[in-house]
């Protein structure tokens, strides 16, 4: 199968989702023909579609989200680009406020088919600004899903899903997959809302992970099977909703669980993800949960100090021998 | 005076059904018939008419906390606002909203939002949904003179300025957010006068005149729909009673309240149609006795209406 990036394969989601319905079209800061996305996901899309519907807008977080809320309650789909996750901060109130409970303030009158995209997540030195994994903020209101995609087959098969939802879907990417490669098939497919992925099968132990932590988690487990651990890597792909029963089924299976997840570890997803295994399989595991995750800092700039809060193969190991043994 | 005699008196008995409604809802709110809080529209409801008579039922409009009055005046029932506003399930948003969330889509209310000044955005991105599916619609989005003060004013007017969408920004200026008197947090005196920053029209209206609030919506709604962009039209106008639930509203200076009162936008109204000849004043008695009873309907469908059954509670999350 043809290999392309995870900024390809968001792309030609976009495209392909704006080509089939004519209510789709995107607006953000610098998404359009002169800057193409901060990342370069809307690359080519203003030029094809028009500037009507790739839509540069002001540096405005608050009403590019409220904007796009009153679009999609009155008959479009839009897909809002949020430059930096941090910044969802100047929109909480649209986000969680509005497009999360309109709905439901109104006893089910409307739909609001809203997908709000954005990179999360460290690792490029750019502070504590631009370099957050906020995942956990947005679990807890209801009315919100969230995905999280890892690999360029899960994100673009996701979008596209996520643009057809009728609800407001948050659509976290990480700014350090954009350029990461894998197979995606020429042909039209979707990814569910709601399933997640085995990525790796083993037998001694399950690590759940998202995002760029599915890929280190999977080079740890590479390594751990040279050591004779088997890992199982499973990434729940969305978050809302959070598919249970494979977490659960997975640790039937292992006995032990390790949850790595970027963000951090208070409150964190990795705490919700913990619960559900308390909850639900407690009586499986042969160890206590284990948790990887940022250690409660805001994200430091200097590299050797922004390497130490992130999670990486050396802490996953670490943590994988400390369930195992 | 360009308007025909029966839209007149259809914008009269708008104005009496909000005037009636508003007085029942703070006598059954002393019932402790109504949970929660009130925003009382009384006094206001030149401005909700006067823009509303301009408006087609495809429109949309945007409203607040104070939204009744809006509801009512773009042809909300008053069955149904009466049920959401007593918990019950026949009304507007089965129970969900109450008085702060009156929303009827069917008839182009987008909702009352409850956060002051959010419903602005949202009213633009109304406006550039009717500019991508290309059609003749426009939006009125209300807010009050505390609304201005919010980042949500300057981004969304900011952005339907910029790409020039129809929507018509309606300040209902009452003088005061919650107690704060506008003087001590605006160093403007009009709101209207904000236009400016945006390159888009700002006009003062007498909002106790309902024509006057009219005839400036008229003009702004047609260079709305005409795809010239949208107006800031400020609409002075004050509120018969406190802010919310019982507030007495002592903030506010004694001779202040009586030169508003004496300005009571259906009193004056009134008289302007019985000059014109356009009412008699046993029509004009014989409409408010219809109006009242109407209210009364209203209140014994909102009584006799279930309230939701408390599994309710989980439905309408996602769709």
């Amino acid at each position: 199968m043809r290999e392309i990036t995870y900024r390809d394969a968001l792309h030609d989601a976009l495209r392909e989702e704006m080509l089939r319905d004519e209510t789709v079209f995107v607006l953000g800061e610098d998404v359009g023909r002169y800057w193409k996305g901060a990342f370069g996901v809307t690359k080519g899309l203003a030029e094809e579609f028009g500037d009507e519907r790739v839509r540069d807008t002001p540096i405005s977080e608050s009403a590019i989200i409220g904007v796009a809320t009153g679009a999609a309650i009155t008959g479009m789909r839009p897909v809002a680009e949020i430059m930096f996750g941090d910044l969802s901060a100047l929109a909480m109130d649209q986000i969680a406020n509005q497009a999360a409970k309109l709905r439901y303030m109104f006893g089910g009158q409307i739909k609001v088919p809203l997908v709000i995209r954005m990179p999360f997540g460290a690792g490029v030195n750019i502070a504590a600004h631009h370099s957050q994994s906020l995942e956990a903020w947005f679990m807890h209101v209801p009315g919100l899903k969230i995905a999280v995609p890892s690999t360029p087959y899960d994100v673009k098969g996701l979008l596209k899903t996520a643009i057809r939802d009728d609800n407001p879907v948050m659509f976290f990417e990480h700014k350090l997959l954009y350029s990461v490669k894998g197979p995606v098939p020429e042909e039209e497919y979707t990814v569910p809302l709601g399933v997640a992925d085995v990525k790796r099968d083993g037998e001694d132990v399950t690590i759940i992970a998202t995002l760029y932590m599915v890929h280190k988690s999977l080079a740890a487990a590479e390594e751990l099977s040279k050591q004779g651990i088997s890992v199982e890597v499973v990434d729940p792909r969305t978050l809302v909703p959070l598919d249970k029963q494979t977490i659960v089924n997975s640790v039937k299976k292992t006995g032990r669980i390790v949850i790595v997840t970027e963000d951090c570890r208070t409150g964190g997803v990795s705490a919700e993800i913990a619960a559900v295994v308390a909850e639900e399989a407690v009586d499986y595991l042969d160890a206590p949960v284990k948790r990887v995750a940022e250690p409660d800092t805001p994200i430091p700039f200097s590299p050797p100090l922004e390497k130490f809060v992130i999670p990486d193969e050396n802490r996953i190991i670490g943590a994988v021998k400390e369930v195992v043994h | 005076m360009t308007l025909e005699k029966g839209k007149m008196i259809e914008m009269y008995r708008k104005m009496l059904e909000i005037r009636h409604f508003e007085e029942k809802v703070y006598e059954l709110y002393g019932q402790n018939l109504v949970p929660g809080t009130i925003h009382l529209y009384a006094g206001e409801e030149a401005v909700a008419v006067g823009v509303c008579a301009n408006l087609r039922r495809e429109d949309y409009i945007t409203s607040t906390h104070r939204g009744h009055g809006h509801c009512i005046a773009k042809g909300a029932q008053l069955n149904r606002v009466m049920a959401e506003i007593l918990g019950r399930k026949t009304g507007y948003c089965s129970g969900k909203g109450g008085s702060m969330h009156i929303a009827d889509f069917s008839i182009g209310i987008l909702g009352a939002t409850a956060v002051v000044g959010a419903g602005i955005p949202i009213a633009a991105g109304a406006g550039l949904s009717i500019r991508l599916r290309k059609t003749d619609q426009v939006v009125a989005c209300f807010f009050g003179e505390g609304a201005s003060n919010q980042g949500t004013f300057h981004e969304g007017i900011n952005m339907a300025a910029i790409w020039k969408l129809p929507v018509l920004f309606v300040c209902e200026n009452n003088l005061y957010a919650m107690g704060t008197r506008q003087s001590r947090v605006m160093a403007v005196e009009n709101v209207a006068d904000r236009a400016v920053a945006y390159g888009i029209p700002g006009v003062v209206a007498d909002g106790n005149d309902v024509m006057a609030v009219y005839e400036a919506a008229r003009e702004a709604v047609e260079k709305a729909r005409r795809g010239n962009g949208p107006t800031l039209m400020e609409c002075k106008t004050y509120r018969h009673r406190g802010h919310s639930r019982f507030d007495p509203a002592t903030y506010r200076p004694k001779e202040e309240v009586e030169q508003w009162l004496k300005r009571d936008p259906i009193t004056r109204f009134r008289a302007t149609l019985i000059k014109m000849k356009t009412l008699t004043e046993e029509e004009a008695d014989k409409m408010e006795q219809e109006v009242v009873a109407a209210v009364e309907d209203a209140v014994k469908f909102a009584l006799d209406s279930s309230y939701p059954e408390p599994e309710e509670a989980l439905e309408h999350v996602y769709i």
